[in-house]
């Protein structure tokens, strides 16, 4: 692709950070311009990212991401229940248990690699959900969920005299109130954070290391080099990213379900890393972003908001069409969101970010020579040799 | 290489800092055009409310919320006024005029809550801060109305559960935004306990398999508590875990254990598969102790009696409403629901449309949108002819009183939906308690 010039990196992290934060501006056209779902556009983003440290660069693929989500979010809410509503030691416990979490899972699942790998961690997962369904209930409130109670001790607010409300008290940045945008923007500056430090990841040696995973590791340990610490490391970091986005979760909404856990989630946290882009910087947190506008905008059309949409064509011609539409709406979102990513997964196997790079190849090409087809055939065939 | 290998400059510094200044800046103002209203949502000179149906459209109970869903679409309409009014004539006290709420038209939303918790509160969030919802009601899951019922009290909009059992919703997890029309486990027990007693007697061995989770565990402690207090010894209570598929391990043991009854507190898919297991394996036909071996399905629904088939003939359990109810309300409902969708409504459909009702006419009550009053309006109201007979929401946890339906699986349907016979309707006083048993806190009315 590209030369990965810092010049680069500091353009795309600059647009990234720019766009990032004006997210409810840019959003709005698309009715997507409420606070709970730019909270979870940043959150996923997170979790997306941290997952393709491990997926796009190791090859490692976990089915049991979901399970560190999970155990951030208990952690954050224990943190609120236990310490303080300021978000801070929340988030970095979060970060630290989904990081001692991974640590263990990691230190048994890297021992095997492909599919029985996958399989691991997918079993771990599935099973830490049962435990917090049901085994762990005291810890976890099972089914119903770890909330917040007028009368939890919250010791450190207790020590230091901080008022409790009438009612539940929200998460706060030091008296700071974390709601609606205030909370977006928190998790805003994590998201960029985040997306910051796997931009350093990725560029440094012990990124490549981890790409030499990917493209053959029985070679990199004929020549001598121990791959597992490296892919430990990869796994544990992929675990605290997704510790960090469980926080959050917890942040925005202080309660932690078992279904964060649930192989479901595992499996999203995966589509959404193939539907953008494996591997790519972008293509991880494009995912995540779509994955969660059809989950909470396209579950929502009905049948009356497609009346309403096509309100304009005559009664014989609109009665069929929303007849039609309406089995890919409401209801039938996930049937949307199937077709889409076969779509992509059939025509760009890159993702999203591959199709954008075809874009800028074609535009680039048409420049300088008109773009003859060889030419654009010849990039195309360039490209995939460069993959 | 570090990426900022660039200078700070004045000039630079100056325009980022505008850059981001600006974007922090633009939803401040946005966010303080909203603090100015007296409450979330006030539809102040609007011609149109909106109410929120956060149904499971996919998932487990699916089946549910697609009937849940049409009985809120009927709701509207005849709060609207259009269509046949339905429980409209029949309610008693009815503050409704049908000319939508307080003169202005219901419109609605629906969102999809998976049956699960973080969905159903995504979807319940897309509602509030998007499109500005007045009032929000829907569910098939104790954890999911839980859940959601601390949302609508944090967030200031009020809640109507819809079909949720579990002893917790209007006990310990109270809320004063959550009001419960459904009835809840430990009326089960109340309410089952004198049957069994007649039909059983006194002298008999259980044992409950239970799904293992709060629902579960609440139910089991109810019907243990009713059992045991008349004298039935409780041979064994095994967790299975929820989803199982495949119960016959935990069934096997039932026939050698020395029971003569065997209590399913499962629900939904659950109940299905281990109800037709356990009359695969025989057990209905056995004899254990000189006595007939009974199966017991303490919570019943027909969308579940339809799954199970012949297997859940003559089995006993409570509902909260049936279709072929003979009193006014029940008969309007099922007239003005047949019309509309061409079959008769399910127990989850009747809760959710008397739901919307209550809210809607509570509203008018108080003259107001105003959650506090509208609170206030619907706690200790008292009310007639809405299929259940004489209720109370009573206000010191939100729970409806009335009736409680004891039922058995139709041992010879004259149709597809005639699946399950009341066999008593258990009056109002007899499933009272104390709401300090479960204790729980209601919270505040203003948030």
């Amino acid at each position: 692709m590209q030369d990965n010039t810092p010049r680069n990196d500091l353009i795309l992290f600059a647009c990234f950070s720019i766009a990032v934060l004006a997210m409810p501006l840019w959003t709005a056209p698309f009715g997507a311009d409420y606070p709970d779902l730019l909270q979870k556009f940043a959150i996923y983003g997170i979790f997306a990212i941290g997952f393709n440290i491990l997926f796009g660069l190791t090859g490692y693929l976990s089915f049991g991401h979901a399970a560190f989500l999970g155990v951030g979010s208990y952690t954050a809410v224990w943190a609120f229940k236990l310490l303080t509503m300021n978000v801070l030691p929340a988030v970095l416990f979060g970060v630290i248990f989904a990081g001692i979490f991974a640590a263990a899972i990691g230190f048994l699942s890297l021992r095997r690699t492909g599919i029985y790998f996958s399989i691991l961690t997918l079993a771990f997962a599935q099973m830490s959900y049962n435990l917090a369904y049901s085994v762990l209930t005291p810890l976890t409130n099972g089914e119903t969920g770890l909330q917040l109670r007028g009368t939890d001790p919250r010791l450190l607010d207790s020590l230091l005299g901080v008022a409790t409300p009438d009612g539940l008290p929200s998460p706060n940045l030091f008296g700071f109130e974390l709601l609606g945008y205030p909370s977006f923007y928190f998790c805003a500056v994590m998201l960029i954070i985040a997306f910051y430090l796997a931009l350093r990841i990725t560029r440094s040696p012990f990124g490549t290391m981890l790409r030499a995973i990917k493209s053959n590791q029985n070679r990199l340990s004929y020549t001598g080099v121990n791959t597992r610490p490296y892919a430990m490391a990869a796994f544990v970091i992929s675990g605290m990213y997704a510790g960090l986005a469980g926080s959050l979760l917890a942040v925005t909404d202080p309660l932690a379900g078992a279904e964060r856990m649930q192989w479901t989630a595992s499996g999203e946290v995966v589509l959404m890393t193939i539907l953008g882009g494996a591997g790519t910087m972008l293509g991880p947190i494009l995912g995540a972003g779509i994955i969660k506008y059809f989950e909470n905008i396209f579950s929502a059309f009905n049948d009356a908001t497609l009346h309403s949409i096509f309100g304009f064509l005559p009664h014989w011609l609109s009665d069929p069409l929303v007849a039609v539409l309406g089995l890919f709406v409401g209801d039938g979102w996930q049937l949307t969101l199937g077709a889409l990513f076969m779509v992509i997964v059939i025509f760009l196997p890159g993702g999203l970010m591959e199709g954008a790079t075809r874009l800028i190849q074609l535009t680039r090409r048409k420049r300088p020579d008109g773009g003859s087809s060889e030419d654009a055939a010849g990039s195309r065939r360039a490209f995939h040799a460069g993959e | 290489m570090p990426i900022f290998d660039g200078k700070f400059t004045r000039r630079r510094v100056l325009q980022s800092g505008l850059v981001v200044g600006a974007g922090l800046a633009a939803p401040m103002v946005m966010r303080k055009r909203a603090w100015a209203e007296t409450f979330r949502n006030d539809p102040g000179n609007n011609p149109n409310i909106v109410f929120g149906w956060n149904v499971p459209q996919t998932g487990p109970y699916a089946d549910e919320g697609a009937d849940e869903l049409k009985a809120y679409q009927l709701a509207v309409k005849h709060l609207n006024g259009e269509g046949d009014g339905g429980l409209m004539n029949t309610m008693k006290p009815c503050s409704l005029k049908g000319n939508g709420v307080l003169g202005k038209k219901v419109t609605y939303v629906t969102g999809d809550t998976q049956t699960k918790s973080d969905a159903a509160r995504a979807s319940a969030k897309r509602m509030i801060e998007k499109d500005g919802v007045i009032m929000f009601s829907g569910g098939s899951s104790s954890g999911v109305a839980v859940a959601v019922q601390s949302l609508a009290q944090e967030m200031g909009v009020i809640f109507m559960c819809g079909l949720t059992h579990s002893n917790d919703t209007t006990g310990k997890d109270k809320k004063r935004y959550g009001f419960r029309h459904f009835f809840n486990a430990y009326m089960t027990g109340k309410a089952l306990g004198p049957v069994l007693k007649e039909e059983m007697g006194t002298d008999r061995k259980a044992y409950h398999l239970t799904a293992d989770y709060t629902w579960g565990w609440t139910q089991e402690e109810s019907i243990k508590e009713t059992t045991e207090a008349m004298g039935w010894k409780t041979v064994a209570a095994v967790r299975t875990p929820l989803g199982a598929g495949d119960f016959s391990q935990y069934i096997t043991p039932v026939l050698n254990s020395g029971a003569d009854v065997l209590i399913l507190n499962h629900y939904g898919k659950d109940m299905v598969n281990s109800l037709t297991q356990a009359v695969q394996f025989g057990l209905k036909d056995k004899m254990v102790n000189g006595k007939k071996f009974e199966i017991i399905v303490p919570l019943f629904s027909r969308l579940m009696a339809r799954g199970a088939g012949d297997a859940i003939k003559g089995i006993l359990g409570t509902t909260n409403w049936n279709w072929s109810l003979q009193d006014e309300g029940s008969k309007a409902f099922v007239k003005s629901f047949g019309q509309e969708y061409g079959f008769p409504p399910s127990q989850a459909a009747q809760t959710c449309y008397v739901q919307a009702l209550l809210y809607a006419n509570a509203c008018e009550m108080a003259g107001t949108f105003y959650p506090p009053e509208v609170i206030k309006a619907l706690e200790d109201f008292q009310f007639d002819g809405m299929g259940n007979g004489p209720t109370l929401y009573r206000g010191a946890d939100h729970q409806c009183f009335k009736q409680v339906l004891v039922v058995r699986g139709n041992e010879n349907p004259s149709s597809q939906f005639d699946l399950l016979r009341v066999i008593k309707e258990v009056p109002a006083s007899e499933v009272t308690y104390d709401p300090k048993i479960f204790g729980g806190e209601l919270g505040p009315y203003k948030v």
